[in-house]
């Protein structure tokens, strides 16, 4: 390959739909692309996600024929659990360095049988399930990853902290263990970057007066996507966290740390949306369930979102109230929530009680982009985002020439829209890589 | 001769083999006709499943495969394209699902998944024995665009398919590129001349070298598949053809003008926003009271949708207003106000600073308007928050309304054999995985002929639709399945059904010559266009219609095999 070739290469950092899909468009362009996806596997936040709105298909049914097409594209080499070091050169020129961090497990050899994970006895909190269960310390990031191999944990690994155990050795019949794999270091040259980190939820806990992690039935809504997911932690059973029980009486509050000068100013823009989703598929598995959803603008603004709404309050006994509530409290006994509000179209305060109360919370820019627009040297705006200085016309581009963005790390977005960004940096890319061969 | 049939069966660690048992319908599939080797692999689609049955296609010269395993969806490209290495024409593959018919929907009971485990590889093997070597269809692609519409989706979409090389065809119906934009002033949320940002994109248009701009004409027709178009165009009443590969419609949307509505038609000083936005350049003084009414016509029985943008393109000439006279008092009266996303709540924040008024009202009580000599005097609505009537005085109404879709969709719709859904826009091939797509390759669109949507997602569906159409020129040939239905054009009995139920549009007239002297009309599939869903073969009265790789033989096959034989 001659150095000119190879620089008709894209580096795509970040794995979610956004990134899966400009790197799709790249490949089919003829432009080889390298992956990059701290995470074990590719999928990003619309793997963690039960249904999608406005359609109500399957998240997983409509993401993995894109994650299998993205990992079986000739044009495309995956670098999961794996990040951006450096930065060298110029448009049409670079060089990226790339650290792919050691899985402890040979992936070449790794046939994704388990067996190693059911006899791990080590437990670690779940990130990908939102806390609500346990992994062990040798997992797979959840069921349907690409790749499918397993990994490592080392912070939790006995044998890896030095401790007496090797059972996953022991148990793989593919000899895939080694726990002495070291951390690896790749050079790639490439002519383009695209960005497309995605989002990370706000922290809710500062927002004492909703109570969440205090009163044990204020959940988030990234917590309740796990929840109702068929392959969630309680197989798509809604439980109160209190105690186990089916709730009947759900409230969801909206714009929690959004449209909040205290917090963030700016509208999230999904939250509305999948609020009243979730809100659909509760009333779905029990018919006996209804919602209340607080809120201060219903913004449902894409294709077929007001019917959505209209659906949801017609035939999903959902319940449409104005207002930001101003406190939670819990009953004492039943441990129910309490939500007092004021109804602006009613104007009356009110208190009503919930059995479980869902809270929208912010979503603000993937928490590695500070790190990651240092290393690029790409401006973030105010918020965090990645930051397009021409965002009217040119929405994908950055403050560095040759560096592009795409989906929520720029700005907030659903996944439709995402999509349409990440299709179109990938123009942008081809337009800028048009005169190498 | 007798066929050499070799079977695969996959414990898939113990997600198959800890339910299934996998020996046994090893040992059963030795015993089917034909087959001359079976074995059973810890994890067929491992490197060392996928080598062995390369081997065995040597070893054994196998003429056909069946792998029982997981699931076709993610796996069966793996082990056709496995085949292929192997040395065996990828369509002599049959796949067996025995995992997610089997052991995963009968977990319980391990006998009846075995049973069960043993009939579907009898059923696959049935199947294999005839199915006939098949090839890949490829076609080649003109590596040349057409573009419908020069607003600024059409522009941006062309620009970048020039850029990245390709010849592009713009059409504009109109004599002048900028579509809607050229009647908005400026343009949120930078607050800038439409011009300035209109002006430069036109000239980069006209002067590109690879952009034709076809001003002025009208599309009389469009025909062919991805890859060949023929488009034929008028202009003046001359005819023009044009040949091109990819094809994206950006015929964008109109304002919708609210006759008859809160005095629009009867008082001089109602008017629309764009109405307002063309006046606003020249003329705007004395206007010290404004009321603008938003969601007029949108949001409502008769039509649903929001127009996504209008609160914004209220705020947007309310700020201007403001800028030019601080002393004006301006009320916007809003249901829900959008503004989504990162920058519109902080535009929205600027207005109320301002004090630009916004007042809330319910569409159960909308604001009633009086006026005298032709005008508009006093707007009353119901405040929501204060529960009370409020009157304003008024120089002038501004009504808010959606856009509502191009004049031209119904009929673009027919001749393109691309969906239009029930607002009246066209319908995308996905809603959230492929918005820029139709359902038949080749076509794809961008900006409001989809959806109501400003600028900045116009300009970023422009890109998208590009980028979409970009890909098979660059690639050059299209490859398609082979298998694809097919008609047999003496049993056609030319009553269309097919024609019209085909979602892809591949199936067409033909002329066909029968018995000597005799012809006449049967259907005929463009296996190009075919995408292999078989609805045309369901529909066909007269059993004309045949699908490859699922032929009534084929299938009738399977079926016979599990009902008149026993597996156990
Ligand atoms: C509760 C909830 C429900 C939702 N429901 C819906 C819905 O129903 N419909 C809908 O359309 N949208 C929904 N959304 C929004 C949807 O999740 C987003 O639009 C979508 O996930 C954005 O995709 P993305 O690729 O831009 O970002 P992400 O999905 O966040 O993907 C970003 C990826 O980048 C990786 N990454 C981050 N930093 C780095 C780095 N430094 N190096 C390498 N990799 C990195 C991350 O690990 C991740 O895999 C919902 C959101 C929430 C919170
Ligand atoms: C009052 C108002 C104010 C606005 N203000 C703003 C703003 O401040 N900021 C912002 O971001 N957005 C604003 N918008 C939205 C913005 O105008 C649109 O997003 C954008 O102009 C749409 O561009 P388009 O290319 O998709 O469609 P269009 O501009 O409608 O272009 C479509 C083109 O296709 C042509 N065409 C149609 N049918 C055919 C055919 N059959 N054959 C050939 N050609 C055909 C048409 O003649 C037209 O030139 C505003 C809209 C309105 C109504
Ligand atoms: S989308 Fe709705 S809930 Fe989310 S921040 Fe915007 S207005 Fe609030």
């Amino acid at each position: 390959m001659t150095a000119a070739l190879t620089r008709k290469a894209v580096l795509v950092i970040g794995g979610g739909i956004a990134g899966i899909q400009a790197s799709i468009d790249l490949a089919n362009m003829g432009i080889k692309v390298f992956l990059v996806e701290k995470k074990p596997s590719i999928g990003g936040r619309m793997a963690q996600l039960d249904k999608t709105f406005p359609t109500n298909d399957c998240a997983m049914c409509i993401l993995a024929p894109k994650m299998i097409e993205c990992a079986n594209h000739e044009n495309i080499e995956l670098l999961t659990y794996s990040e951006l070091d450096e930065l060298e050169g110029e448009v049409g020129g670079f060089e990226a360095k790339i650290v792919r961090k050691a899985r402890f497990i040979e992936d070449d050899k790794c046939v994704g049988c388990g067996d190693c994970a059911e006899k791990c006895p080590t437990r670690v909190v779940d990130t990908f399930n939102a806390g609500l269960d346990q992994r062990k310390a040798v997992y797979k990031y959840f069921p349907q990853a690409v790749p499918s191999t397993y990994v490592i944990d080392p912070d939790h690994c006995r044998t890896i902290l030095g401790k007496k155990c090797g059972v996953c050795e022991k148990i793989c019949k593919a000899k895939a263990v080694n726990y002495s794999q070291k951390d690896q270091v790749l050079t790639i040259p490439v002519g383009a970057v695209i960005l497309a980190t995605g989002f990370d939820p706000y922290d809710v806990a500062p927002l004492t007066e909703y109570g969440w992690g205090r009163i044990k039935n204020v959940i988030t809504a990234l917590q309740f996507e796990r929840m109702i997911c068929a392959s969630g932690p309680t197989n798509g059973h809604l439980r109160r966290p209190s105690d186990d029980q089916e709730p009947e009486r759900l409230a969801f509050i909206q714009c929690v740390g959004s449209r909040d000068i205290r917090h963030k100013r700016y509208c999230s823009a999904v939250c509305c949306m999948h609020a009243t989703k979730e809100a659909m598929l509760a009333h779905e598995h029990y018919p006996r369930l209804t919602s209340t959803l607080f809120y201060m603008d219903m913004r449902a603004v894409g294709k077929g979102f007001q019917d959505y709404i209209r659906r949801a309050r017609d035939e999903y006994a959902v319940e449409y109230i104005r207002a930001r509530p101003g406190r939670i409290t819990e009953k004492e006994e039943s441990q129910n929530p309490v939500v007092r509000y004021e109804d602006t179209v009613k104007r009356e305060f009110a208190a009503r009680e919930f059995d479980m109360v869902i809270l929208s919370q912010a979503l603000i820019p993937s928490e590695s982009n500070v790190s990651i627009a240092g290393k690029l040297g790409v401006d973030l705006d105010e918020f965090g985002f990645i930051s397009a200085p021409e965002e009217l016309i040119n929405p994908f581009g950055t403050s560095r020439e040759g560096v592009f963005g795409c989906g929520f790390c720029q700005s907030p977005m659903d996944v439709p829209d995402a999509v349409v960004r990440a299709s179109g940096s990938a123009s942008k890319v081809a337009e800028a890589l048009a005169g190498v061969v | 001769m007798a066929l050499r049939i070799g079977v695969f069966i996959c414990h898939c660690g113990t997600n198959i083999g800890g339910i299934v048992d996998v020996p046994a319908v090893v040992a059963y599939a030795r015993t089917l006709p034909n087959v001359v080797c079976a074995e059973g692999n810890l994890y067929t689609c491992s490197e060392d499943g996928l080598s062995s049955i390369r081997d065995m296609i040597k070893e054994h010269d196998l003429d056909r495969v069946v792998v029982a395993s997981c699931t076709p969806r993610t796996h069966e490209p793996l082990f056709k394209k496995n085949c292929e290495s192997g040395g065996l024409n990828k369509y002599l593959f049959e796949f067996v699902n025995i995992r997610e018919h089997c052991s995963w929907v009968h977990m319980d009971t391990h006998d009846g998944a075995t049973v069960k485990a043993k009939d579907l590889v009898r059923m696959g093997v049935a199947k294999v024995s005839l199915l006939t070597p098949q090839e890949d269809l490829a076609t080649d692609v003109i590596r040349s665009s057409l573009v419908i519409g020069g607003g600024i989706s059409g522009l941006t979409a062309a620009l970048s398919l020039a850029n990245q090389g390709y010849q592009v065809e713009l059409i504009e119906k109109e004599d002048r590129l900028g579509g809607l934009l050229r009647d908005v002033n400026r343009v949120f949320p930078t607050n800038d001349l439409s011009k300035e940002l209109l002006d430069p994109l036109i000239h980069a248009v006209l002067n590109h070298k690879k952009i034709t701009a076809h001003l002025g004409v009208e599309l009389a027709d469009v025909k062919g598949f991805v890859g060949n178009f023929s488009v034929s165009l008028t202009k003046n009443g001359t005819a023009e053809e044009l040949k091109v590969g990819t094809i994206v419609l950006s015929t964008g949307a109109r304002e919708l003008k609210p006759e008859g509505m809160f005095g629009y038609g009867r008082f001089d000083n109602v008017m629309t926003q764009l109405e307002f936005e063309r006046k606003f350049r020249s003329d705007t003084h004395g206007l010290n009271r404004v009321v603008m009414i938003n969601c007029v016509g949108a949001r409502v029985e008769e039509r649903t949708y929001c127009g996504r943008f209008c609160c914004i393109t209220g705020m947007k000439n309310a700020i201007l207003l403001k800028e030019e006279n601080p002393q004006a008092e301006i009320h916007i009266l809003h249901r829900d106000i959008m503004a989504c996303g990162k920058v519109f709540e902080d535009y929205y924040r600027r207005a109320l600073q301002m004090g630009i008024k916004f007042i809330r009202y319910s569409v159960d009580f909308p604001p009633e308007i009086v006026g005298s000599d032709n005008m508009a005097r006093r707007v009353t609505v119901h405040h929501e928050l204060m529960g009370r009537d409020v009157q304003m005085d008024v120089d002038m109404v501004l009504l808010t309304t959606p856009l509502v879709p191009g004049e031209d969709n119904q009929g673009l719709s027919r001749m393109m054999r691309i969906p239009v859904g029930n607002e009246g826009y066209f319908l995308e091939a996905h809603q959230k995985l492929r918005p820029v797509e139709f359902p038949s390759d080749g076509i794809f669109v961008a900006g409001c002929a989809r959806y109501p949507t400003e600028i900045t997602e116009c300009i970023a569906q422009g890109y998208a639709a590009a980028a979409k159409a970009a890909a098979p020129m660059a690639q050059g040939r299209v490859i398609s399945d082979a298998f694809t239905s097919e008609v047999d054009p003496s049993g056609c009995s030319a009553c269309g059904r097919c024609i019209d139920v085909c979602p892809f549009g591949a199936i067409d007239w033909n002329e066909f010559n029968g018995s000597p002297g005799e012809t006449r009309r049967a259907a005929t599939v463009n296996a190009t266009e075919c995408k292999g869903c078989g609805l045309c073969v369901a529909s066909c009265l007269s059993g004309a219609l045949q699908m490859r790789g699922f032929t009534d033989e084929q299938i009738l096959a399977m079926v016979n095999t599990t009902v008149l034989t026993a597996a156990h």
